[in-house]
């Protein structure tokens, strides 16, 4: 066959040049960028607006009054402290599940397998339902849960329903669905560290304790890194488990950002306070995913040797 | 039809033979009790196309959002005549109700047309109707051109009718005569007590008269009916909806209300007197002192299975709650009685706060007048009838159907009490809440307080004189105040 013939025979039609492709191959994340952009700008609008649906002859700009009337307002910082505490509460207890189970589940084995398949069952319950489960088993009449209470003592446990134990109740329920993701992450990143450095404490009879903190922990970092990252940002933003089981009481005690988000816009209907709320969880996650991931790059950079 | 059969519902429509009457007759020609019904509700069904043109939208679809409830239940084993009377077809959604009002404000204020109409509560309709998502039904109702003239507006109850008209003028006089009639009301709820008769008779106590006598009543029941049962269920969530059930009925009693409206029309918190002080500490005692344990969490929904399972002895909540609680699969089915209930000794009569579930047209339908004639027939007198003798359609807002001794005679047979109470509560009966578009942030902030009360987090006092300056706050931050 000559080269006449495979040029003949190439598919005519279409032809991109080289200067479009680039632009063309880039379109559909700047179509997903322009999608995520919209809505959100758009509540960047809202927020400074005073404008509730029940109202609408009364909405216009108010510029800086909805951000103005949060911070002035000690139930704004009660939000903002609640949601920090649920966030740090449950990613540091959960870090610390995780790991621990992780690294009983290290070894390979049937067995082990079996157990990480089967911890990962909450993970797969929807959250909302998870609560609404646990609102069954801490029932002070029927649950489980209240009765296990009483053979310890704790008589007349409240659970979520007393302000001084109602966080206690959902960072358990936060705890017992997302370990196991926490869990995954780092098993995967245990059993996917080289041996060569293990193997050498190992022959130095380096102790245990050692290994862990000046080996496998260092190693680790990244892993734990991207794990706390998106469970931080996950845990801050939490709205199912809170208000499933407690509408975001009793009293003032779970109004977490979401929640209150939640009530401003579909009960009160007040969509530009909905939207400033959303645009300080929004520039708090922000900083926070900077902190985390400048970490994680110069962790990165490190191991890279980079540094 | 047979011909002998036909005569006498023809003779029942025309007045000349009474329901009794027609039953039996019926009984006689060898029909069970609900083939009559059926063939009851096909005549009436052919006696309401008689002076109407129900054909007009022949051929039309409209969609409805409706929530899971006996009331659309009711309607939709009804769907058939309506199909078969105007030619129409009707497809609807139906949503629990943890989610329902969610979807209802998303359609709406998307300014969807996928619904013509739904279900909602009279309250909902103060932040619908401003915000221009529904219709005002006067336009319909008072057209004889497109209102079967047997419809009977004057039917409905007056007070329940009245509670879903509003002026839009935050503080307006529901009912006024400037009033748009935001909806159409389905079925209503009044608060009153349902009790467990074998442990009140155990216990060798009465049915509380007062709210003094409720509280000691409460308190002796959980002390001594014992296996955990405790004496009194009320909700507690941290929502509106803990509000405005018993507590907003025994407040009312004693002449207390949420705001005040100044002759400028300006609202202000009504909660601080001496008087709201001292009912707010009966009650929050009341709680402490014979509430279930997790009260914060309480809906209508755990007061009511608890009071059906036999774990409380009384509660003071929806009449149906305990209607639907007497019957079914419920423990305590066939065991609950029924009493009205006046808090204030002072009072002449009780003065229960009610709960509406209505029907409202949206403003994004594409066909009005059609989905107008799916509205009146729905809220029309036969298939209120139909759903109240046939279904479980309580309460129905139409006269005719408490008048009707079929009705009654069920109600007593099966309910015992249950139509003494209603008849000795109606005449009090009406939303004891001020219309205004801040209804939702006001009553959900009056439930959390409530909650720091009964958790002793804050003194009653202090309580709600906070509460009544938060409120006052906002009411000023929305131009209302």
């Amino acid at each position: 066959m000559t080269a006449a013939t495979i040029q003949r025979n190439r598919p005519s039609g279409f032809r991109i040049s080289k200067r479009v492709l680039p632009y063309l191959l880039s379109l559909p994340a700047l179509l997903v960028c322009i999608g995520i952009l919209i809505p959100f700008l758009t509540s960047v609008v809202y927020s400074f607006q005073r404008y509730r649906l029940s109202q609408p002859w009364a909405r216009q700009f108010n510029w800086g009054d909805n951000y103005i009337s949060f911070f002035t307002d000690p139930k704004f910082w009660n939000t903002l402290e609640i949601s920090l505490l649920y966030a740090g509460i449950t990613v540091v207890l959960e870090l610390l599940l995780g790991l621990g189970i992780a690294m009983l589940l290290q070894k390979r084995s049937t067995l082990n397998n079996f157990i990480s398949i089967m911890l990962l069952m909450p993970l797969m319950t929807a959250p909302a339902l998870a609560a609404l489960m646990w609102k069954l088993m801490t029932n002070p009449g029927f649950g489980v849960l209240s009765y296990l209470a009483s053979l310890i003592g704790l008589q007349d446990f409240r659970w979520a329903s007393s302000p001084s134990t109602a966080l206690l109740t959902v960072v358990l329920v936060d705890i017992w669905v997302y370990t196991p993701f926490i869990m995954i992450l780092l098993l995967a990143g245990l059993r996917s560290l080289p041996t060569q450095p293990f193997e050498a404490a190992a022959l130095d009879g380096v102790p245990r304790s050692f290994v862990f903190f000046r080996i496998t922990l260092p190693m680790l970092t990244p892993y734990i890194l991207t794990a706390t990252l998106f469970r931080l940002l996950d845990s801050i933003q939490q709205f199912d488990i809170i208000y499933a089981m407690t509408q975001g009481g009793p009293g003032d005690t779970l109004t977490v950002f979401q929640v209150e988000a939640y009530l401003n816009f579909f009960q009160s209907t007040n969509v530009g306070r909905s939207a400033a709320l959303m645009i300080i969880l929004w520039a708090i996650t922000y900083f926070l995913s900077n902190i985390f991931i400048k970490n994680w790059l110069r962790l990165r950079e490190r191991a890279r040797g980079h540094a | 039809m047979h011909e002998k059969e036909k005569d006498l519902i023809d003779a029942f429509l025309r007045g000349q033979v009474d329901r009794r009457g027609l039953i039996k007759g019926l009984g006689a020609m060898g029909l069970a009790a609900s083939t009559a019904g059926t063939l009851l509700n096909f005549g009436q069904t052919r006696a309401l196309a008689a002076d109407f043109d129900w054909q007009a939208h022949k051929g039309k679809t409209i969609k409805l959002l409706l929530n899971k409830h006996p009331y659309a239940d009711a309607m939709i084993a009804n769907l058939d005549n309506f199909k078969q009377l105007t030619g129409m077809n009707v497809v609807y959604d139906v949503f629990p109700e943890d989610v329902y009002f969610d979807k209802v404000t998303a359609a709406l204020s998307a300014s969807s047309p996928e619904y013509d109409a739904f279900m909602t509560g009279a309250y909902m309709t103060w932040t619908y109707g401003p915000a221009g998502w529904i219709t005002d039904l006067n336009e319909w109702i008072k057209d004889p051109a497109k209102t079967n003239p047997k419809y009977a507006w004057d039917d409905f109850l007056p007070g329940v009718r009245k509670s879903c008209a509003w002026n839009g003028q935050p503080g307006g006089v529901l009912g006024s005569d400037d009033a748009k009639q935001w909806c159409i009301p389905w079925g209503f709820e009044q608060n009153n007590i349902t009790y467990n008769k074998g442990m009140f008779d155990k216990v060798g106590v009465s049915v509380p008269g007062n709210m003094d006598e409720m509280v000691a009543t409460a308190a002796k029941l959980t002390k001594d009916v014992g296996g955990g049962v405790y004496g009194i269920g009320v909700r507690g969530s941290r929502s509106w909806a803990t509000i405005h059930p018993g507590f907003l009925s025994a407040y009312a009693n004693f002449d207390q209300k949420d705001l005040n409206v100044s002759a400028d029309g300006k609202l202000s918190a009504a909660m601080s007197t001496a008087e709201s002080k001292a009912f707010h500490k009966q009650w929050v005692q009341m709680i402490q002192e014979s509430g279930p344990k997790d009260w914060s969490t309480y809906t209508w929904y755990q007061v009511g299975t608890d009071l059906g399972a036999g774990a409380s002895a009384m509660i003071y909540d929806a009449d149906i709650l305990g209607y639907f609680m007497n019957g079914g699969d419920n423990k305590m089915a066939g065991k609950l009685a029924f009493a009205a209930f006046k808090a204030n000794p002072a009072a002449k009569a009780p003065t229960p706060n009610i709960w509406i579930w209505s029907l409202s047209m949206s403003n994004f339908s594409k066909d009005k007048d059609a989905t107008w004639y799916f509205m009146q027939w729905a809220s029309g007198p036969e298939h209120a009838l139909f759903g109240a003798t046939k279904m479980d359609f309580v309460n129905p807002v139409r006269q005719s159907v408490w008048n009707d001794q079929m009705f009654r005679d069920k109600l007593n047979k099966s309910y015992p009490g249950y139509v003494e109470m209603f008849d000795v509560s109606a005449p009090g009966a009406s939303i004891k809440f001020t219309p205004q578009p801040l209804f939702f942030d006001l009553t959900t902030e009056w439930a959390a307080t409530l909650q720091k009360m009964v958790a002793k987090e804050v003194p009653v006092d202090e309580g709600l004189d906070k509460l009544a300056e938060s409120i006052n706050g906002q009411l000023k931050e929305a131009g209302l105040g």
